[in-house]
């Protein structure tokens, strides 16, 4: 079983790279953001491939470098679903595949509004050593993290998140407003958090000549994120929040590169988080498979 | 070692989804030779944008690189389904026949912005304003060229 799950799991990481190399790419206008969402979903057919990475520091333990890899991909033009795998190093610990989501988007109404709604749900399956951080939620605090790779993987972790996106577009401004709520499918209350962002091209107008450094290919923004605390204990005590400035490169090649410095706002908050990610948009990808499977040439 | 079990499970279903989408889609593609046809249908969208943002005009229709500026952005986003020259392609319809051609930049910049969810044209608004602008600046300038008889726009 464990030889059979290695090669499946290499097998699939090849499928992948090779997509990477050979599939057309798209340029792809990408938001900057790690944790909030707009209401921008991924075109019909097209596959994006995202690797993502958190370095966070840990006061009275160990730092830890945290990953996930995204694939993303536009079933309808309402309807995106995401499938991610995480994982984690904590220095002079240990590495941990730390589980999987898979996340669905759906796009409530048919026309552009001054807010538009996305609805959000997301089954987890994790351990307790998952640090990606990708969400604020409940109580979830800098000092939850201090328990050893060890310990923390035997925590099994099967979770539904809910999401309601609201987010407008004006003047070349992004605003969203994402509401959490997330229900551990053990016994556990409720818990519920926050995220909101704002960001703007450099430049709205594009260029009359493909370049890679023009302002319009650069995405600035800012976000913050937090937890709202339980069902039993609503409001903002013992919880953690973080505000970061975000910054999207979106290349001609069809690569976006994405950074975020992001800093505490408390002390039950990490004091820096450093994240980075590299993504790549694949167009038809749907076509692709339907063909690989004897779909119409 | 159940997690990755699990995670293969989830990618396979997420595959499968993909293949029954994808073919779904390509059935509706006309057999190898033929020319993509539309149900003329689909171009009534167009006279679904109401009448304050059919009758809006392009502030960059007098801007001498909106054209140009156009061609990139139509290839690096709508070529995919439209076609590499507007002409129709495996999802989008023909960009350069005349119910497009003969409707207001409004009405085409309504559609961007708006997209046809349901029909599987996504929403656009996520380029900015001007970016929009300038490709309905570059379509119309199909209708254009064709009236005189040379190419749109060259390639930058």
């Amino acid at each position: 079983m464990a030889l059979f799950c290695r090669l499946a799991l290499h097998g699939f990481f090849s499928f992948f790279v090779f997509l990477v190399l050979y599939l057309p790419p798209a340029r792809a206008q990408e938001q900057p953001y790690f944790v909030a969402y707009d209401h921008y979903l991924e075109e019909p057919g097209s596959l994006e491939i995202e690797y993502f990475s958190t370095f966070g520091t840990q006061r009275g333990g160990n730092n830890f470098h945290a990953y996930w890899a995204e694939f993303e991909y536009g079933a309808t033009a309402w309807w995106t679903t995401e499938f991610y795998l995480d994982g984690q190093t904590t220095f002079h610990d240990s590495t941990e595949f730390t589980g999987f989501r898979w996340e669905n988007r759906f796009r409530l109404l048919k026309h552009e509004h001054f807010i538009n709604p996305v609805l959000y749900v997301e089954y987890e399956n994790k351990n307790g050593a998952d640090k990606i951080l990708k969400e604020g939620e409940g109580h979830d605090v800098e000092s939850d993290f201090l328990v050893s790779n060890a310990e923390a993987r035997k925590e099994h972790i099967h979770e539904v998140e809910l999401k309601l996106i609201l987010s407008s577009t004006f003047k070349g401004w992004n605003f969203t407003e994402n509401t959490l709520a997330a229900k551990n499918l053990s016994n556990s209350p409720w818990e519920f958090g926050y995220a909101l962002g704002a960001s703007r091209p450099l430049a709205l107008k594009a260029s009359a000549k493909r370049c890679t450094f023009c302002p319009q290919n650069f995405v600035g923004g800012v976000e913050m994120f937090g937890g709202l605390g339980d069902r039993h204990n609503f409001g903002l005590h013992d919880t953690s929040h973080y505000l970061a400035p975000v910054l999207a490169w979106n290349l001609p090649s069809g690569w976006t590169l994405r950074v975020s410095p992001g800093f505490g706002l408390n002390d039950n908050s990490h004091q820096f988080l450093m994240r980075w990610g590299v993504s790549r948009e694949i167009t038809g990808f749907g076509s692709m498979v339907s063909r690989l499977f004897g779909g119409h040439k | 070692m159940k997690a990755a079990a699990a995670a293969l499970a989830v990618s396979a279903s997420f595959l499968a989804v993909s293949v029954v989408l994808a073919q779904t889609r390509s059935s509706d593609k006309p057999p190898v030779g033929a020319a993509p046809k539309y149900d003329p249908a689909i171009y009534a969208e167009l006279q679904k944008a109401p009448e304050k943002a059919r009758n809006r005009a392009n502030p960059l229709q007098n801007d001498a690189d909106a054209v140009a500026a156009g061609a990139i952005l139509f290839e690096q986003h709508c070529a995919e389904c439209h076609g590499d020259a507007a002409q129709g392609g495996k999802k989008g319809p023909n960009l350069r026949a005349v119910e497009v051609q003969g409707a207001t930049p409004g009405a085409i910049f309504w559609i961007l912005t708006n997209g046809v969810v349901r029909k599987g044209m996504p929403v656009w608004s996520k380029l900015p304003e001007p970016q929009r602008w300038q490709l309905v600046r570059y379509i119309k300038s199909l209708g254009e060229a064709a009236r005189v008889g040379e190419s749109p726009a060259p390639k930058p």
